[in-house]
């Protein structure tokens, strides 16, 4: 190894000054305005309530082993999936993406010192956490089970469990997500470096705004939805009591209409990170760059439009159905588009398969599986089969877990390097993208065959004719949690151990990878001027016979 | 770079805050992020006035009779009041913006408030209490006994939810506007940087439009003065 020291670049990251090294002390990172320092503090709590909502998944599959139940009471079972659903919607996958890798990298990636509003963005930070201690605190006070839908008038009457503590939990929260939404709009608007054009934007940052256009003007009516639960439960008022005059359908209406464009927040993200994974490692232009930000706009759009079909079985109007229906069949197709155009990249490209594109062309496949299935339940008469069933759980998994949680995590693993400036070992992390492959279509193939042929979803019982698929989720449940305690350890063990990143250890394209490894706190020593169109990848094998 | 070099250097006011390269950008960043705020309050409140709107129709009569049983003289005084507060507060911003001396821009933020806490003081002590006193408080002290009696209660739950939470954004526009007096009292406040007052007026006309929607939604159901049907 020479010891002339010929580029600053080479500088081990411990004897530059960067945004880790600063300032030291609990203070200097519990009151930091940089929004690097406050995607950490968002990746350390997201990762605690992933494992908290997992544990809760994994008590839920060793519980469905045996037919009638080998854990836990049915009542405790409603528990275990009603604090599984809340803590993995609310608390991991809505803010997941864009609050650490959104809040990280929107400001570098538009060539910014840091984001528009830099203490709201910290509050936004203190009010998840207030909102996680509510939710929490019920939780271990003995949770709730109405299901993460709360609906009612079991939630605003009937159950007996803690619906105040977790639904003002999930209410605070909500402001957490609006700021941040409210921070991302104004930032990309107004601080975008010179010659950064809209169209010249990572489509990441396209994926951010529409995500935030979804945070601003959903989130404030799920708000309203829990208030109006609240009330009813402490005030015995009758807003959702047929008694009294009130409906609780209306509930329905009022939490549909954020929840639905909510799984659009979870998923757009992640397709964000899908479309940054997958040109760097074809080292390839993105295929119809204006047709894909377009497609994450309309999909914010039109995912507004949808939310009646959730309630095809309720005896809402059929008319009404109807229209949700069609209106769901629109919402699939720029979702498609992208997984054609993601495919179209990587055609002819120079493919290598680093650890994040392993989670990339796992989220293409599943995302797919998972958009194919909705159809049917976008259908009215089939929906009538299938809903209630394992068949939506399979469904929402696959888009979930095989679409938005492998997006996180290959975009962690992608922006580690610039993120912490070393780098993982990358074997393990291969072999982990497999094992969390292998484990999940293990643990949710099954569930689209149990929904099919009829097992309902939320009961802690079932027909013996169901074990062996159980079984087998069960199983695949237990290998997927293998897959994700492994990148916790080696990650972690990166931190200290692993080797310096360098400012672009994968060869891509975008102004995070022109700075230093990890940055400085201000991101660039000078604002930069952007002349070049975004994915400028040459050496593809584009021309070659 | 210290800041004082830098300002020398730059030569930009102390009120540009370090991830802005201009104070124009500053201003307009901190405007955007006003109006897409008030983006999500019309979400909030939306959500409520969907849900009024839902058993309004269902429910036409109840509503009428519970509307008849508000005091219309006190919701007009109340819209009275606060679009005169609108005014004061738009007379506090052009004062800022026309280089007026500090004692006329808080003169003006004084006046709002107070017209503000005018507002507060008739809805807590005029409305609320009487309302109370005859037992149309739902929840707490219901206990009307007439015609349409449950969806009465219905409309009361819409009537002190509506006008609690705007009466909560008001609290909190007071808690603005006194925050306001003490930055133009230390002369925080020139020609060339007011919009702190700028984005604070859009928050508390949206309060304003907001009880403009609510005065007639609620007070004025079915007619009053032998109008309607």
């Amino acid at each position: 190894m020479s010891t002339a020291v010929a580029d600053i670049h080479e500088v081990p990251a411990e004897s530059r000054v960067n945004y880790l090294n600063a300032s030291y002390g609990i203070k200097s990172w519990l009151f930091t305005t940089d929004h690097k320092r406050i995607a950490l503090l968002y990746l350390a709590s997201i990762t605690f309530m992933f494992f908290i909502g997992g544990a809760a998944a994994v008590l839920m599959r060793i519980h469905l082993i045996e037919p009638q139940g080998a854990l836990v009471q049915p009542e405790t079972y409603n528990k275990l999936f009603s604090m599984h659903g809340v803590v993995m919607v609310f608390f991991f996958l809505v803010p997941s993406i864009p609050a650490t890798l959104g809040n990280f990298l929107v400001p570098m990636m538009i060539g910014a010192r840091d984001l528009a509003f830099p203490k709201l963005n910290l509050i936004s930070w203190y009010i998840y956490i207030t909102g996680a201690i509510f939710t929490l605190y019920a939780m271990i006070s003995g949770g709730v089970d109405t299901g993460w839908t709360f609906y009612t008038p079991f939630s605003s009457l009937y159950s007996q469990t803690h619906v105040i503590a977790t639904a003002l939990g999930v209410f605070i929260t909500g402001f957490s997500s609006i700021l941040t939404g409210l921070n991302f709009i104004v930032t990309i608007h107004k601080m975008r470096a010179p010659g950064m054009t809209w169209f010249r934007l990572p489509l990441f940052i396209w994926a951010m705004y529409a995500t935030s256009v979804i945070f601003i003007l959903g989130t404030p009516v799920v708000a309203i939805a829990i208030f109006l639960v609240g009330l009813e439960r402490i005030f015995h008022v009758g807003i959702f009591d047929p008694a009294v005059g009130g409906d609780p359908l209306l509930f329905q209406h009022l939490f549909w209409f954020y929840s639905h464009p909510a799984v659009y927040i979870m998923i757009l993200p992640a397709m964000g990170v899908i479309s940054e994974l997958v040109t760097c490692f074809s080292k390839k232009r993105i295929f119809g760059y204006s047709i894909v930000a377009f497609s994450s706009m309309a999909i914010a759009i039109i995912s507004f439009l949808v939310w009646g079909h959730h309630m095809f079985v309720t005896g809402q109007s059929v008319y009404a159905g109807l229209i949700f229906s069609a209106l769901s069949f629109l919402v699939a197709i720029p979702s498609a588009i992208k997984v054609f155009n993601w495919t179209s990249t990587l055609y002819r490209g120079s493919i290598s398969y680093e650890a994040p594109m392993l989670y990339a062309l796992g989220f293409i496949g599943l995302f797919t599986m998972g958009g194919l299935t909705g159809l049917f339940l976008a259908s009215l008469a089939t929906d009538v089969h299938l809903n209630g069933t394992y068949f939506i759980v399979a469904h929402f998994h696959y888009i979930m877990v095989g679409g938005a949680v492998m997006g996180y995590l290959g975009g962690i693993h992608f922006w580690w390097p610039k993120i912490t400036g070393r780098l993982y070992p990358d074997a393990w992390a291969r072999f982990a993208a497999l094992v969390v492959f292998v484990g999940f279509n293990l643990t949710f193939f099954p569930q689209f065959m149990l929904g099919y042929l009829g097992m309902p979803r939320r009961y802690a019982v079932y027909p013996d004719e169901f074990q062996v698929l159980n079984v087998m989720s069960s199983a695949g449940a237990s290998i997927l949690g293998v897959g994700y305690l492994i990148p916790l350890i080696y990650l972690v063990w990166s931190m200290r151990y692993g080797p310096a990143a360098g400012p672009n250890p994968w060869g891509a394209r975008g102004l995070e990878w022109e700075t230093p490894s990890p940055p400085p706190t201000e991101n660039f020593e000078e604002i930069p001027v952007v002349t070049e169109e975004a994915y400028n990848y040459t050496g593809a094998r584009q021309t070659a016979g | 770079m210290s800041e004082h070099s830098a300002q020398m250097v730059h030569g930009h006011s102390p009120a540009l805050v370090h991830q802005f390269e201009t104070e124009d950008q500053q201003r307009e960043a901190g405007s955007l992020g006003m109006w897409l705020f008030l983006a999500t309050e019309v979400m909030f409140f939306g959500g409520v006035f969907m849900a009024y709107i839902v058993y309004r129709a269902l429910h036409l009569p109840d509503f009428i009779q519970g509307s008849h049983m508000l005091d219309v003289k006190f919701g007009a005084a109340n819209t009275a009041v606060l679009i005169c507060s609108s005014l004061t507060m738009a007379l506090a911003i052009h004062a800022a913006q026309t280089g007026k001396s500090k004692s006329t821009i808080i003169t003006y933020l004084i006046l709002t408030m107070i017209l503000g806490a005018a507002f507060l003081g008739i809805k807590f002590t005029f409305e609320w209490t009487s309302d109370w006193r005859e037992g149309l408080v739902p929840g707490f002290h219901f206990t009307y006994g007439g015609p349409y009696a449950s969806g009465v209660q219905l409309f009361f739950c819409f009537y002190f939810f509506m006008t609690g939470l705007h009466a909560l954004h008001m609290i909190t526009g007071l808690g603005l506007l006194t925050t306001l007096t003490v930055m133009a009292s230390r002369g925080r406040f020139r020609a060339e940087y007011f919009a702190p007052l700028e984005n604070s007026g859009l928050y508390w006309h949206f309060v304003d439009i907001v009880w403009i929607f609510l005065f007639p939604l609620l007070y004025l159901i079915g007619g009053r003065f032998g109008g309607g049907h």
